[in-house]
């Protein structure tokens, strides 16, 4: 689903609220699955979120797999080599972040989404700083997303072309 | 935090009722204040005799004791308006806690410099390290720390709730710094005879001492409220304007 | 575990990197200490009496040099987003903070510490319970300070606030800890078992008052 909408309409206020990282004024946010019994609501919907923000949540003096190791780690997943294959940092693999370049480093984080195992992903402007191929790697990894059974909420300033429902906010 | 917000506010946490009740009390708390103390300080200055051994500078001890007490009852009051506006969100608990800050920092810079003067006369110099005083120092330290988390933190919902939290570390910590100053004090000084007492409390020093804690007192609550009254005033022009700029 | 292991190796791991903190705490600690004769005057007896003081001053001077990095940098980079929708609760994660920091910057100050008393003169029977002090004290300074982190994790030139506030919460540490020292001679086994309290209940403390100010400053 895309949520679509000018800067400032509270795009990204929403995406952090779904995910349990900003507190909603009112009301509560439940997650349902498909025939409608309640599979989370509260602290316990973070668990089920992979979160890609405006920042890359990548240390920039660790190297790419030092990065993607930590994330594999952290989430339980098994290797990080195939993943780093996966979004052409292969060869990179020993580099600090800091040498990457912006796409590089979206690139980077991409790969926690994949490798954290979640059913719901909430991507807040993914394909920033990505050039063409990095755009088609980013689409073609939440396409398989889709695919397998999980949900991905994306928003972006931009309408994007593989959107299935659309939100538009700030109308 | 995830707090239940069904449960209807009390009727004072309404800012509107709120208001309309200081309005009525403040002229009588302000009297009131105003007549206890000027008779507080009276009694302490001419109608108390002088001490045996400390002389005329005992009179001291009528600004000095009640200040103590103010600095650590006010800190009390921050603690649970902290603890009140965390747990239970009530909306006046954050206002509550920062509008008394600056004024127990003041009441314990008052403990302190009225201290070291009465001290003079009897150690010899204005600041020897007296463990009353030194916790009272301490003291001053955390209300800058608290005050300044406000000023630093420009979102006031969270400056309050932030704050709250290390007005109740501070609260935790308070008795143990306490202690530890104490501890610390017979450790370097084991045959002190520099005790900082009171003289022993007959009547005629617990009566004005007593007038001059209530005036204090209601002193506080006075200023305390009008402060309140002020800053919810701030807050509905604040939010008046941002609504107006996004309409 | 195995999430939480990984959070200490890589916290580690970027305080011993470049521009990580390790060797400017240890520094740091060291330029103190080597300030105060030069400001006393190098009267061997002094110092020696003095020694423990300044020390743990010093000590804990340069722990709050490090504080501010264990939040600050993970709340700008978005690392601690990352972090908080983990599978480990933040309570865990500040714990697994707090062991990283104490590794990196308490330990090399015990370990440094000794080197130092030699500057002081300090008295040979003093040096066992200098390192017992430190070892006991230095991770209460790491969970005092901790607090201090998570709550000023959202500003940006929060280091200077952070140490107004963490400074006189730690004073009971300067006062067990520099007694305990000082009074070497004569065993200074209170100043150790009160210091001991002390910091046994700041290390199972901290991690919730820190989640709690993490999570108000993150706005959940």
């Amino acid at each position: 689903m895309a949520l679509e909408g000018p800067n400032g309409a509270g795009k990204t206020s929403t995406l952090r609220m779904l995910a349990g990282l900003l507190s909603q004024a009112e009301g509560t946010i439940i997650f349902r699955d498909g025939d409608g019994t309640i599979v989370a609501d509260g602290e316990e919907r973070s668990r089920l979120v992979a979160w890609l923000g405006h920042q890359n949540g990548i240390k920039a003096q660790l190297s790419v797999a030092e990065n993607a190791d930590f994330f594999a780690k952290l989430f339980g997943a098994g290797g990080y080599a195939q993943i780093i294959q996966r979004v052409g940092l292969g060869e990179l693999a020993e580099l600090p972040a800091a040498y990457l370049s912006a796409g590089q480093m979206r690139r980077l984080a991409l790969t926690r989404l994949v490798l954290s195992h979640r059913p719901l992903w909430l991507l807040d402007e993914p394909m920033a700083s990505l050039d063409r191929s990095g755009r088609a790697l980013a689409t073609g990894l939440i396409e398989e997303h889709c695919a397998s059974g999980g949900i991905a909420i994306v928003a972006s300033h931009e309408p994007l072309s593989l959107a299935s429902a659309k939100l538009v906010l700030g109308s | 935090m995830k707090n239940d917000r069904s449960r209807p506010a009390p009727s004072l946490a309404n800012p509107k009722r709120f208001l309309e009740i200081v309005h009525v009390i403040l002229p009588w708390v302000g009297t009131l204040a105003g007549l206890l103390l000027l008779g507080g300080f009276y009694w302490a200055l001419f109608e108390v005799p002088p001490d045996y051994q400390q002389g005329e500078s005992v009179r001291i001890m009528f600004v000095h004791v009640p200040a103590a007490w103010m600095s650590l009852f006010v800190y009390g009051l921050i603690a649970v308006s902290s603890f009140v506006g965390l747990v239970f969100a009530h909306p006046l608990a954050d206002v509550a806690a920062k509008t008394a800050a600056p004024l127990g920092a003041v009441f314990t810079a008052l403990a302190l410099v009225t201290g070291s003067l009465w001290g003079k006369p009897m150690w010899g110099a204005y600041w020897v390290w007296d463990a009353r005083l030194t916790s009272e120092l301490i003291l001053l330290l955390i209300y800058f720390g608290y005050i300044a988390l406000w000023y630093a933190i420009e979102d006031p919902a969270r400056a309050g709730r932030v704050a709250a939290v290390f007005a109740l570390v501070g609260a935790v910590d308070l008795p143990i710094i306490h202690f530890s100053v104490n501890w610390w004090h017979s450790l370097h000084q084991p045959a002190s005879v520099l005790r900082m007492g009171a003289p022993t409390m007959s009547a005629a020093y617990l009566w004005p001492l007593g007038i001059m804690a209530l005036g204090y007192t209601v002193f506080f609550i006075w200023l305390w409220l009008l402060r309140i009254r002020t800053e919810v005033r701030k807050r509905r022009l604040r939010s008046i304007l941002l609504q107006g700029s996004t309409g | 575990m195995t999430a939480l292991w990984a959070l200490v190796v890589r916290d580690v791991r970027l305080a011993l990197r470049a521009g990580g903190g390790t060797l400017l705490a240890a520094a740091f600690f060291a330029t103190v200490a080597a300030l105060v004769p030069l400001g006393v005057g190098p009267d061997l007896q002094l110092l020696a009496r003095i020694a423990g003081g300044v020390l743990w001053v010093a000590a804990l001077l340069a722990t709050l040099l490090t504080l501010d990095r264990l939040f600050q940098v993970d709340f700008e980079d978005g690392s601690l987003d990352v972090l908080a929708l983990s599978p480990v609760t933040l309570e865990a994660i500040c714990a697994a903070k707090m062991a990283a920091h104490w590794l990196t910057t308490g330990l090399p100050l015990i370990l440094l510490a000794p080197v130092l008393a030699l500057l002081f003169n300090m008295n040979t029977e003093a040096y066992g319970v200098l390192l017992l002090s430190l070892g006991i004290g230095t991770p209460a300074l790491t969970a005092i300070g901790h607090i201090g982190a998570g709550i000023t994790v959202s500003l940006k030139r929060g280091g200077l606030i952070l140490s107004l506030l963490v400074l006189p919460l730690e004073v009971p540490i300067i006062i067990f800890g520099a007694a305990a020292v000082m009074n070497a001679a004569d065993g200074g086994q209170t100043a150790l078992l009160l210091l001991a309290a002390f910091s046994l209940g700041a290390v199972i403390l901290s991690p919730f008052a820190t989640a709690a100010a993490v999570r108000l400053n993150l706005g959940s």
